[in-house]
């Protein structure tokens, strides 16, 4: 996984409340056995559908950070719907709230959601859409996001911090507990069934 | 100390818990599909790693599969490489697989529990978000990533951040004509799709206690569409007696010991959650949803209503947008709200008794002109158990499609989907923006409705015939 400390780039303003995974990316385009090129599937109908829509307009094509309503992420656990945003080129997502499944698949892939409080995207809403070029900084190192005149703090575990920025897997750090899970497995109930 | 049921049963799998780290859980049973596996399969490869437990996992083919000629190549190429892939995989990984065709195969939800796989106490864990409905055994069951999905085989694993508590305490008795799925579109819409963010659920209360085992499974399915890492519903003797005889389940000493400790699960007197929510069953009605999330919910008695009426300006904004794409005006009555095909079926509601429940209204009518109902059971066993019982001729006379069993119209990954502009009743557990289908729109109801929705054509209810 790539290290995270510092993003700065163009943002994009979503003004939209319970972005679900359907349509962060339909079900169709699903069926892939890859991790990559799920780009063409970000936002699918939106994009075919709405010449308006954010990232159909110019003025938003280089933007890396989503900026977003309360709720991102409903809906399904399925993490093409991280990669679909990170094979488009987005970073870092910003909302007043995400949904549990998809804010885990996030953090374990490097794309980084941070949590602001609802008046403070609205501000960045604002800041964006009077000039798209305005450029946002997301810094997990100091934990703040910055842009303008804003300097907005976020919280987020050390643990994970500590994860993203040195790029690491939890799978690698789990394995150097096998002896525990190992002892563990001594002193499973008997009942519990297995499948073959 | 005094804890809840979701709390005893994560101290019981804590493999390692170190300060300013997520505890390491142990993972009793993990469920494999095709759409969530191939990268974390592929993961293992490329880094030469193992399945840790394959007599811990388990695979089956659903989201994608067709529902009719399943015995002919699949004609989606990109699909059949998806199901091909899996069983690939399975073979190289020594994963027990049922495969279309197969009598064990079907949703992973329903194989789960129907196989007796799905235990009070246990933790279990699947690359797809409906596997709360596991809850209502008393398991610790979630919807993982494929991250995680990698993780979980590797090392039978997961970190795991830490969890609120929250209870839905269900009083009173349902009416007739009332569901546990018209209960648990009720808490959505009162709680919020974002309502559960961070909690484990409980369900408690007279009414919940009075649901069979299918019933409960409705409920824990949906906790998710509040926004819950799970749902729970303490084991009772209806979870014994459902059991009790399963091919997975123990048996002679054990199952006594089991159930034993099965009893100690419930959360014990005295403890406290973080939040608790408060529903009277007597009140409710059946439920419809009007929007494109499940929370946007109202009793089928009532109007669309009017986003003007919502006091908070995302909600306001949000009810204009699903009213534009579901095509309806405010203050239209519900149940003159036209449907052009209605859906039985999914991890939901594509259980016997959902079959049972929608045959009864159906049988000796006939769908209405213009209106398409399929018929999806959960699995191939519900599809064989509802032809024992003749369910498959009364569908058929009442004009209505009988499928194979699958994922299917819930979530149109295979053909089966609505066109742009159509509009469905579902049992199902989504509404979004053209999840059945680009364009397609959809009400979320109970098997009831659904039955009755078919054969007047607009969204109804049993009584209404």
């Amino acid at each position: 996984m790539e290290k995270f400390t510092v993003h700065t780039g163009r943002a994009v303003p979503l003004r939209y409340s319970n972005v679900d995974t359907d349509q962060i990316i339909p079900a169709v385009y699903l069926k892939r056995v890859s991790r990559d090129g799920f780009e063409d599937g970000l936002f699918a109908a939106w994009r075919a559908n709405d010449p308006g829509f954010v990232l159909n307009r110019p003025e938003y094509k280089e933007g890396t950070v989503l900026i977003a309503g309360p709720d991102f992420g409903t809906g399904s656990s399925r993490e093409h719907a991280v990669w679909a945003l990170q094979n488009y080129g987005f970073k870092a997502v910003l909302a007043p709230r995400f949904a549990d499944i998809f804010r885990g698949n996030s953090l374990k892939g490097g794309l980084l959601t941070v949590v602001l409080p609802q008046q403070v995207i609205e501000r960045l809403w604002e800041m964006v859409e009077a000039d798209p070029a305005t450029e946002v900084t997301v810094d997990l190192e100091a934990r703040e996001v910055r842009a303008g005149g804003i300097t907005e703090p976020f919280e987020l575990d050390d643990y994970t911090r500590w994860r993203l920025m040195e790029g690491l897997d939890d799978i690698g750090l789990t394995l150097r507990h096998t002896d525990a899970i190992t002892e563990f497995e001594k002193h499973r109930k008997p009942w519990l069934p297995v499948t073959q | 100390m005094a804890r809840t049921m979701a709390e005893k049963v994560w101290e019981e799998h804590v493999v390692r818990r170190a300060e300013g780290e997520p505890d390491l859980l142990y993972i009793d049973l993990h469920l494999v599909h095709e759409v969530t596996s191939p990268q974390a399969f592929e993961g293992l490869r490329l880094a030469g790693r193992t399945l840790r437990r394959p007599d811990l996992t388990i695979a089956t083919e659903d989201h994608n599969v067709p529902t009719e000629n399943i015995l002919l190549p699949i004609a989606d190429p990109v699909s059949r490489t998806q199901i091909e892939t899996l069983r690939k995989n399975a073979s190289d990984f020594g994963v027990r697989l049922h495969p279309m065709g197969d009598i064990d195969q079907g949703v992973v939800h329903v194989i789960g529990p129907q196989l007796g796989l799905t235990q009070p106490g246990m933790t279990v864990v699947c690359g797809d978000s409906h596997t709360s409905t596991h809850g209502a055994f008393g398991a610790l069951a979630f919807g993982i990533g494929t991250s995680q999905v990698e993780h979980v085989m590797a090392t039978q694993t997961l970190p795991m951040a830490p969890f609120k508590t929250m209870a839905v305490n269900v009083t009173g008795t349902l009416r007739p004509g009332v569901t546990s799925k018209d209960i648990i579109l009720a808490v959505i819409a009162k709680i919020g799709t974002g309502g559960g963010q961070g909690y484990v659920i409980e369900y408690r209360g007279e009414a919940i206690r009075s649901l069979s085992m299918e019933a409960r499974m409705t409920v824990c399915n949906m906790s998710i569409e509040a926004g819950a890492r799970a749902g729970m519903i303490a084991p009772d003797q209806t979870t014994f007696d459902y059991l009790e005889g399963r091919p997975h389940a123990p048996k002679g000493e054990l199952w006594d010991r089991a159930v034993e400790h099965w009893k100690s699960l419930a959360t014990d007197e005295g403890a406290e959650f973080d939040h608790e929510v408060f529903l009277d069953a007597d009140e409710l009605s059946p439920f419809v949803t009007w929007g494109t999330n499940p929370g946007q919910g109202a009793p089928l008695d009532s109007a669309v209503p009017d986003p003007a009426s919502f006091e908070d300006d995302t909600d306001r904004a949000a009810a204009e947008k699903a009213l534009a794409y579901m095509d309806l005006a405010p203050g239209t009555p519900l149940r003159e709200v036209r449907v052009d095909t209605v859906f039985v079926g999914s991890c939901t509601n594509g259980r016997i008794e959902d079959l049972r429940a929608a045959a009864e209204v159906i049988r000796g009518r006939r769908v209405a002109e213009g209106v398409r109902m399929m018929i999806v059971p959960g699995s191939m066993r519900v599809k064989e158990q509802a032809a024992a019982e003749g369910l498959d001729q009364v569908f058929r006379e009442a004009g209505a499609e009988w499928r194979e069993a699958g994922c299917s119209m819930c979530l149109g990954m295979n053909p089966d989907t609505l066109k742009p502009g159509e509009r469905s009743a579902s049992t199902s557990n989504r509404n979004f923006e053209g999840r059945q289908g680009k364009g397609g729109r959809t009400h979320l109801v109970s098997p009831l409705v659904a039955a009755a929705t078919a054969v007047r054509g607009t969204l109804s209810s049993p009584a209404d015939l």
